[in-house]
């Protein structure tokens, strides 16, 4: 018998489609910038940049990056707000048992373990994951603000190691924020269209014995 | 499940007329009422889930659409100094913030001299014309009646500072380098404007090359006039003879071979903000 049972909240749905776009923007205008001085492992030949037009654009780049900062930071910081005060964060922060969980989650979506450990509405590694990005992305403002005014908080940058330190820090949570990308979108084709529907709509119909 | 006795009342009631009228299902009866009532127990299910999804996908749709028709809006606004009007706007928002935050008593990181790397040279702008330094004048206009104008020696006679402090170039590279010079307020200080003026212009003798600095940072102690990179007077590259140090500023605003400096309430122009910069450029 089916049921519809609530999942996703409406406003952590809102979050979540907010941040989508504003995180791919701030990627986006990021290697902007990243290519007028092309430090770390990501390289491309000048040609290939002048070709995907990203040579040069180091002005329109930063005019973006601080333009979408604001809605970044502020949608990042009401969510966080929000999952404290409804209390969502119980579901989303990993316990002490998560991180065994988590390694039996990995092995399972391997294929290297049969039994399935406890999903929950999350399970321990989408816990771990969705807090770590949570924490990723307070590193990302942070680093941000000690790039940005390296004066004004000088304090902040030596403690990230100095400037280029947090420079690099600030590209690596980014290359971080792919990768993120990339295994949670395998894990929603893997997971189905109801589950992908659920972020949309907010509920998700679940299978219930019949009496 | 109601269509069918729940209890034994009705064996009860028959019991005076003789034979009970009990009705007793089947099982299959019963399997097939479980399947009905499943059938119709999900049946509603589809349709509530049709009316929440219509209603959260249009709600989707409308969301995309409002968030593509703004991207296409922001993308289609006039430019304004080589940048989108509602980009422009933000700068100058985030500049009145970052200036009120400001703080002269904020000093940008010094080092040691054994962290002292290799100068690099980035850029010509406004070193082509008369590259004499003897023939070199710093005008000081701005002021209460006829311009300054001074020579190397009038430079040197200020106390001379010097520190060792990080370049951040707006490019994203940095460089640790040894500064010598005077320190711009000293020279406001000698030579000052009728009043505190909002910004402070500097250009190359050539125009070729001009920034425009808010007052705080141009007074800021460790905003220099500087005749020294890492104990060597500067070269023409480097801009000879008189360049400005700024580490509270990117790279940008650090000109080389000022040929002017001007007090002035209208904000100056900035050779890389006109060409789509954020113009305070500040950090």
């Amino acid at each position: 018998m089916k049921r519809l049972e609530p999942k996703h909240p409406l406003a952590i749905r809102w979050f979540h489609w907010i941040n989508f776009p504003i995180l791919a923007l701030m990627i986006w205008s990021g290697t902007l910038i990243y290519w007028a001085n092309a430090v770390y492992f990501v390289k491309l030949a000048p040609a290939t940049w002048q070709k995907l037009n990203l040579a040069s654009r180091l002005a329109e780049g930063m005019a973006y990056h601080f333009f979408f900062m604001w809605i970044f930071a502020i949608n990042g910081i009401v969510y966080v707000l929000y999952t404290i005060v409804s209390g969502a964060w119980r579901e989303l922060v990993p316990d002490r048992r998560s991180f065994v969980q988590a390694i039996q989650v990995t092995l399972h979506d391997l294929h290297l373990r049969r039994e399935p450990p406890p999903q929950g509405k999350f399970n321990a590694a989408q816990r771990i994951s969705y807090t770590a990005i949570v924490v990723m992305g307070l590193f990302s403002l942070l680093t941000g603000v000690a790039i940005y005014k390296p004066v004004q908080f000088a304090w902040l940058c030596r403690l990230f190691g100095g400037y280029q330190t947090a420079r690099a820090l600030h590209f690596y949570l980014t290359v971080g924020y792919v990768l993120f990308f990339v295994v949670h979108i395998v894990q929603v084709i893997r997971a189905g269209w109801n589950n992908f529907r659920s972020m949309i709509i907010g509920v998700e119909v679940r299978e219930v014995p019949g009496e | 499940m109601s269509d069918f006795p729940t209890d034994d009342s009705g064996a009860r009631t028959g019991e005076g007329a003789g034979a009970p009228l009990i009705i007793e299902p089947t099982p299959e009866e019963l399997e097939a009422a479980r399947l009905a009532a499943i059938e119709a127990n999900d049946h509603q299910v589809a349709e509530e889930l049709k009316r929440i999804s219509r209603r959260g996908f249009v709600t989707a749709g409308v969301a995309a659409a409002v968030g593509m028709a703004s991207w296409k809006w922001l993308m289609s606004r006039p430019y304004d100094q080589g940048v989108r009007w509602p980009f422009r706007k933000t700068l100058r928002f985030n500049e009145a913030l970052a200036s009120g935050y400001f703080s002269p008593k904020r000093l940008s990181p010094t080092f040691a001299p054994s962290r002292i790397t290799q100068a690099r040279i980035n850029g010509g702008l406004g070193l082509s014309a008369n590259n004499d330094p003897a023939q070199w004048r710093l005008t000081i206009e701005g002021v209460d009646g006829a311009p300054h104008v001074l020579t190397m020696d009038d430079i040197r006679a200020f106390p001379r500072r010097t520190m060792i402090t990080e370049l951040r170039c707006i490019e994203g590279w940095s460089i640790v380098t040894q500064w010598a010079g005077a320190r711009l307020s000293d020279v406001m200080a000698k030579f000052p404007p009728p009043r505190t003026p909002r910004y402070v212009a500097m250009e190359t003798p050539d125009r070729g090359y001009y920034v425009g600095l808010d007052i705080d940072s141009a007074m800021h102690p460790q905003t220099l006039l500087a005749y020294e990179l890492n104990g060597a007077p500067l070269t023409w590259q480097h801009g000879a003879p008189l360049r400005l140090a700024i580490p509270v500023k990117y790279g940008v605003k650090n000109i080389k071979r000022i040929g002017t400096i001007r007090y002035t309430d209208v904000r100056p122009a900035d050779y890389w903000a006109e060409r789509g910069y954020d113009w305070y450029a500040g950090h």
